[in-house]
């Protein structure tokens, strides 16, 4: 079974062929990529992936105007038909600002631009994204991010954590972060947003600080579920 | 006719921002800076009897982000009734 990806490339994207080029190392397939100024995706998609970088130059708020690109409205009627949704870093900012998912991005606490790899721990294991992973299993991945600090207001935080929402924890919270939530998932847990980059760590590379392989398990799982589905 | 439109960060939402100008003050010998918030002013033309809903519209959906963000209309000035 061939794996139908798309990569959704913004004005200002910068970690779309990463992300085109992870799909494609796990599912051996290539990734069709799409412009944000299409109105329509391809047809029959297994996934849709929102890349990381600096869409519009984070004009307004980071993610604001990608938001409201064309092809955000396609992108929303697929993730209602169920078809898994990724936005990574930048593309976590889309989704918030597009409401797929709750919350909002903000500046860093620390007003720093943080470029590291981050410790996490799998919160939710039940989602296409997540079920391949243990509760509580420790995760590295890189983040690089300015606005990675999410917001929420208490009820929606306790929501989140209540019906099991929240995909990833920091281990240790740099960028101030309510809950030290990395990672949510929509209600449906369709739609995964997170800012640290899965697509960058993918093989397993001569040096630790080079990302290692641990992103690669969250392809794995959707590839797995979908499959077997 | 002309529309000022200010967003701001809502009450209890950290402003790092603000924080990091505070501390500048503060380093420059400024006292008495209590607390610096830091929002945004955006100034629109916009057709003469365009209404509040259309505004508020504006704002809601792309100008201010409600989930951490308040805004405020003002109708900086309105142009001559039409003839």
């Amino acid at each position: 079974m061939s794996f139908r990806a798309a990569v959704i490339t913004f004005p200002g994207s910068n970690c779309d062929r990463d992300m085109a080029r992870a799909l494609e190392a796990v599912s051996g397939d290539k990734a069709l990529s799409v412009w944000h100024g299409d109105t329509d995706l391809p047809e029959r998609l297994d996934f849709i992936a929102l890349p990381g970088g600096f869409s519009y130059g984070d004009y307004l708020r980071a993610g604001a105007m990608a938001a409201n690109s064309p092809i955000m409205r396609a992108v929303a009627a697929q993730a209602e038909r169920g078809v898994p949704v990724l936005g990574v870093c930048n593309g976590f900012q889309v989704l918030t600002e597009s409401e797929l998912l709750p919350g909002a991005l903000m500046r860093n606490a620390s007003q720093r631009f943080i470029c590291r790899t981050a410790a996490l721990t799998v919160g939710n294991t039940s989602s296409i994204f997540t079920d391949g992973f243990e509760p509580g299993e420790r995760l590295r991945v890189p983040i690089a991010h300015h606005d990675g600090n999410y917001f929420a207001d208490e009820d929606t935080l306790d929501r989140l954590e209540g019906d099991d929402r929240v995909a990833f924890r920091y281990l240790d919270n740099q960028n101030g972060s309510r809950r030290d939530i990395a990672g949510v998932l929509s209600a449906n847990g369709r739609v995964l947003g997170m800012m640290p980059h899965p697509e960058r760590a993918i093989e397993p590379v001569a040096h630790p600080a080079m990302g290692g392989a641990d992103g690669r398990r969250l392809f794995e799982n959707v590839m797995q579920a979908l499959t077997s589905a | 006719m002309n529309v000022r439109i200010t967003v701001r960060l809502k009450p209890g939402v950290l402003d790092p921002q603000g924080r990091a100008v505070h501390h500048s003050l503060d380093g420059l010998g400024f006292d008495g800076v209590e607390d610096v918030r830091i929002g945004r002013i955006i100034d629109m033309q916009v057709a003469d009897g365009t209404g509040e809903d259309t505004l508020r519209k504006m704002c809601e959906q792309l100008l201010a982000n409600t989930v951490i963000e308040d805004y405020a209309i003002e109708i900086v000035d309105t142009a001559k009734a039409p003839a």
